[in-house]
């Protein structure tokens, strides 16, 4: 649990931080800090952990401070964006110092000429891209959470979103990045051009959810808006048809900047909440956006259209206006939270399988439901093949959670048997740290530990995630990966 | 399906502070509602205090974590930060308007601040005055016209300049709150003294909700919207017997005032022959619709409170839903349009009161980012916050004014007292125009068109 400071030390600790950031920056308080036990995932992940203290500092140099200040006391340090985060990984598991980054706002330079812009982490997402949208860019990766997560948050977790089936995850987008390192200094990895020689450092902190260095700014890509952008929104008898719909899209060689699937029960909360004109009547829907040249548009829209018809759609409708276009989108963005409407509490799963095993791989998730008694709401990237499974349930009836916590077991096994992943998006954090071991082997595990201890020898930074439970100095856990050898179900 | 603790919270592992106090009776938080919470966080971006302080506490999610930390016996009632926030917040109800799951935060961060107010013996005082108010003033329409009158004195005799400008207020640490004072109507509108029949065709009778603020301060505005709605079609009657509609009671926490309000309301407008009862208040219109959750627990009550706030439409969404059947006369003015809280948020209402305005010829209707943020007013809000009031008021002002409009149209009396107080300091001539003002300007150009044309 939290460190073992005596109170004098943790309030000269207090005051300290206090004249780094500002008093009004820091909470140590119970009520100040009881907010911070949260993200958006559920609790049965996230637990009950609180920071020792959590400050929101105003600048690179303020979180140095910070950083140092906690070396020396030799406390935790954990990263937090707008707590969004699906896997646990903004909580403070060990306790310690959570800097929260939502005052680190600015956007310090946005260049043309070469593509880039030098922003500040704590920027949400969605004020990042409208902002660049005022010069005719935006930054490509969309979350679902876009109007509230923050880019820190989007780089630690190399989020993805409706668009990345176009234009790649967050990775892709970024060219530097400037970093506080667990030796408590700052500086800075890329640069404009994207191609480093070396070691791709970049690439090894995109994703690392905060263990490996605190993102401070970031070089982001400047992606043009495209000319023209299509909208369209096809009704399916079952989510066989709509599977099948959608590899027949791609396979006609369309590549669309999204493709969304939905089914009747994530319809009906959706229009519930925002009423945003999706068929209640469905089975499944697709939305798709086709975005580039308006020719190229036109042309592919009709081929989506054909294409959705001829695997059984029973409707298909264009979205014309801008309105109407931001009315379907919003409805699909807030979906998971819709769901809240139909079960006081959800957990979500986020796997991959290959776009060809959709209709296996739902067939299966309906199979879950019934074995376990679990109302499963799908809502995800069909395109990506990347599964999010919501299981509703009542933390209040007596052993729901662990049906729960089995049926997304089962679902990890079999998504990585069919030849997925074990996390699309949302990243590892606390919630599949132990489902790590199954689709690593120990060899690659080692490896990633060595490239952690290289980072952050003493284990401060974001400790207790992405590793599996007891992995902390190489020992992997060898049970388990031999009891699932044994059961047949651990893919080399 | 009450409040049970979870199972989880017994075997927490975190160290808890000492909880002596918590929720208790049937005025708690309701535990249905907090649990639809999922913390998602979709609410943060929508809520003017974490805009301004961008951080957890002070955001939708924070607070009901806190909420949900006192129901579960793991956060005192009395935590003075637990406190702070639930009187920070505006009770705008943004968050819920941006919520996803449904959470009605409303009647969360009531039903908190009336158990504060009952547990809460360190703001006894303030809170002894509070209620002397609200009871004493608020409480009844005759004794807040009384009070009303000698404001009304004070503003006519001069006796205002001189005060204003001698500073003494600001020594005593009253300017900013005498500069809301509002500018009192001549006459007052009293109900039951005053009638207006319907116009060509008659479409139905409905009752207008006098208020408080509404009957002294903005009485010409009644006037005017009830001539709007008798143009098109309605007779418009004024019930007696009928009084404040209790919101700034129910959102400080004293919800027993806020019932009797809501039951004197109820039985001045229950007659059946009313089709609808309208408000021109977006804060009055908002209370009265939710009478039935104030009234729930009381069976005498519970059932013609459902029946009255079913009835309860604002003027905007009345007269754009029913359709003007009397065309507007021109106005070449350009406006721009301010969302109270109130109307967007809680009453979801925002396309009518723009389709009223395209409805004036030669209008021109220039939007202002953050149309739908907070002004800062919020009942009462900005005598008691009035930090986090002005912060909201400047950026209210500088958005509002940045589209160069000549007016400012609103629907909500506390709005429109703020924001014209906040133009009155800067010195700005931007006027401040309640949409039914606006409306009733336009027909009175229809009226001088043809007195021209004859
Ligand atoms: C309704 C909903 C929809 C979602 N949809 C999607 C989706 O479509 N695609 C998707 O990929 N995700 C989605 N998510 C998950 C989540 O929004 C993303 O993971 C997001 O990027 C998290 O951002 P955040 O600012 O909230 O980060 P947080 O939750 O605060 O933190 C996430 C991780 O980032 C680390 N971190 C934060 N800032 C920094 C920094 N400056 N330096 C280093 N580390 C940092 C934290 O330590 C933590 O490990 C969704 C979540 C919700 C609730
Ligand atoms: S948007 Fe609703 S469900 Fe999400 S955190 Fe806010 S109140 Fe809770
Ligand atoms: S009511 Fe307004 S101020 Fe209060 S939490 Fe909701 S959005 Fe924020």
């Amino acid at each position: 649990m939290a460190s073992a400071l005596g109170p004098a030390t943790k309030s000269a600790l207090i005051s300290k931080l206090a004249a780094i950031v500002g008093e009004a920056h820091v909470a140590s308080d119970a009520a100040g800090l009881a907010v911070y036990e949260f993200d958006a995932s559920d609790e049965a992940i996230a637990g009950h952990h609180l920071p020792l203290v959590a400050v929101l500092p105003g600048s690179a140099e303020e979180v140095v401070q910070v950083v140092n200040l906690a070396l020396a006391h030799d406390l935790p340090v954990v990263a937090r964006g707008a707590g969004t985060g699906l896997a646990g990984g903004a909580i403070a598991a060990r306790g310690g110092i959570l800097i929260v980054m939502t005052r680190m706002t600015r956007i310090h330079e946005i260049n043309e000429i070469d593509r880039y812009a030098v922003v500040e982490p704590g920027i949400v997402n969605l004020d990042l891209s409208n902002t660049l949208l005022q010069q005719g860019y935006f930054f490509a990766p969309d979350p679902a959470s876009q109007r509230v997560c923050t880019l820190g948050g989007n780089i630690a977790n190399n989020s993805g979103g409706p668009h990345c089936l176009k234009y790649g995850v967050t990775s892709n987008h970024i060219l530097g990045l400037e970093v506080v390192l667990p030796s408590g200094e700052l500086t800075w990895v890329g640069g404009p051009s994207g191609e480093t020689s070396g070691y791709d450092l970049t690439g090894a902190i995109v994703g690392s959810e905060g263990t490996l260095g605190i993102v401070t700014k970031a070089m982001v890509r400047l992606t043009r808006k495209p000319e023209a952008v299509a909208v369209l929104l096809a009704a399916f008898p079952s989510m066989d048809a709509a599977s099948r719909a959608v590899s027949a899209i791609v396979a006609a060689g369309v590549l669309p900047a999204s493709l969304e699937m939905m089914d009747a029960l994530t319809i009906s909360a959706v229009e519930a909440a925002f009423h945003c004109g999706y068929p209640t009547d469905a089975a499944a829907v697709l939305l798709v956006e086709l975005d580039g040249l308006a020719e190229t548009v036109a042309e592919h829209g009709e081929i989506v259209a054909r294409k959705c018809r001829e695997h059984e759609a029973t409707m298909v409708r264009h979205a014309t206006t801008k309105a109407e276009q931001d009315l379907l989108w919003l409805g699909r963005k807030s979906a998971f939270g819709t769901l809240g409407r139909l079960a006081p509490n959800y957990y979500l799963q986020d796997t991959v399988v290959p776009r060809t095993k959709l209709p296996p791989a739902l067939e299966f998730v309906g199979q879950l439901g019934r074995e376990f008694r679990l109302e499963i709401a799908n809502v995800f990237h069909a395109g990506d093949g990347n599964l999010h499974p919501l299981m509703l349930f009542d933390r209040r009836e007596r052993g729901a959670i662990q049906r729960v916590l089995e049926a997304g077991d089962a679902l990890l096994e079999y998504c990585i048997a069919a030849g997925g992943a074990v996390s699309g998006e949302h990243g590892i954090g606390m919630e599949k740290k132990d489902a790590l071991s199954l689709c690593f082997t120990t060899d690659d595990l080692r490896a990633m530990a060595g490239l952690k201890r290289s980072f952050d020898p003493r284990e401060l930074f974001n400790p207790e995630k992405i590793f599996p439970s007891g992995f902390s100095c190489g020992e992997v856990n060898q049970l388990k990966q031999q009891s699932l050898m044994r059961d047949g179900m651990y893919v080399v | 399906m009450s409040a049970p603790v979870a199972e989880h919270v017994l075997a927490s592992a975190v160290v808890q502070p000492e909880v002596l106090t918590g929720f208790s009776g049937p005025d708690a938080p309701p535990w249905e509602v907090i649990n639809t919470c999922v913390h998602c966080g979709f609410c943060l971006p929508a809520c003017p205090t974490y805009k301004l302080t961008l951080r957890e506490r002070s955001s939708p999610r924070g607070r009901i974590t806190l909420i949900k930390a006192v129901a579960e016996g793991r956060l005192d009632l009395m935590d003075p930060t637990f406190q702070d926030e639930m009187y920070l917040c505006l009770n705008c109800r943004a968050c819920e308007a941006a919520c996803p799951s449904g959470v009605k935060y409303g009647e969360l961060v009531e039903s908190a601040r009336a158990q504060i107010e009952a547990q809460s013996p360190r703001t006894l005082r303030v809170r002894s005055a509070r209620i002397a108010a609200f009871r004493g003033v608020f409480g009844s329409s005759r004794r807040f016209r009384a009070a009303s009158a000698g404001l009304r004195l004070y503003q006519r005799t001069g006796a205002q300049r001189f005060v204003r400008r001698s500073g003494l207020l600001r020594r005593v640490g009253l300017a900013e709150k005498e500069a809301l004072l509002p500018e009192l109507s001549e006459r007052f509108l009293v109900p039951g003294k005053e009638f207006w029949p319907a116009e060509g065709v008659r479409r139905g009778t409905v009752a207008l909700l006098a208020g408080c603020i509404m009957s002294t301060a903005y009485a010409e505005v009644h006037r005017a919207t009830a001539r709007v709605l008798s143009r098109n079609g309605f007779d418009v009657i004024v019930p007696p017997g009928q009084g404040c509609c209790g919101a700034l009671a129910i959102h400080s926490g004293d919800l027993e005032a806020g019932r009797a309000a809501a039951r004197a309301n109820i039985a001045a407008f229950s007659s059946p022959s009313i089709d609808a009862v309208v408000s021109n208040a977006a804060g009055c219109g908002a209370a009265m619709r939710e009478y039935d959750f104030l009234l729930r627990n009381d069976p005498d009550w519970a059932e013609r409170a459902r029946r009255i706030a079913g009835k309860v439409r604002d003027v905007s969404e009345f007269l754009a839903d029913q359709g003007l059947v009397a065309t507007p006369g021109p106005l070449a003015v350009t406006v721009t349009y301010q969302e109270p809280c109130h109307l967007v948020h809680a009453q979801r209402i925002s396309r009518q009161p723009r389709e009223l305005l395209a409805a004036i010829p030669e209008l021109q209707l220039i939007e202002m980012p953050e149309s739908a943020l907070c002004c800062g007013s919020a009942g009462i809000y900005n005598l008691l916050q009035p930090e986090m009031s002005s912060a909201l008021l400047e950026r209210k002002l500088a958005n509002a004014t940045s589209t160069g409009a000549a007016i400012i149209v609103s629907a909500n009396p506390g709005c429109m007292l703020q924001m014209a107080a906040g133009l009155r300091s800067k010195g700005v001539q931007t006027e401040v125009v309640h949409i039914m003002t606006l409306l009733d300007r336009a027909y009175a150009a229809l009226d001088v068109t043809a007195a021209a044309a004859n």
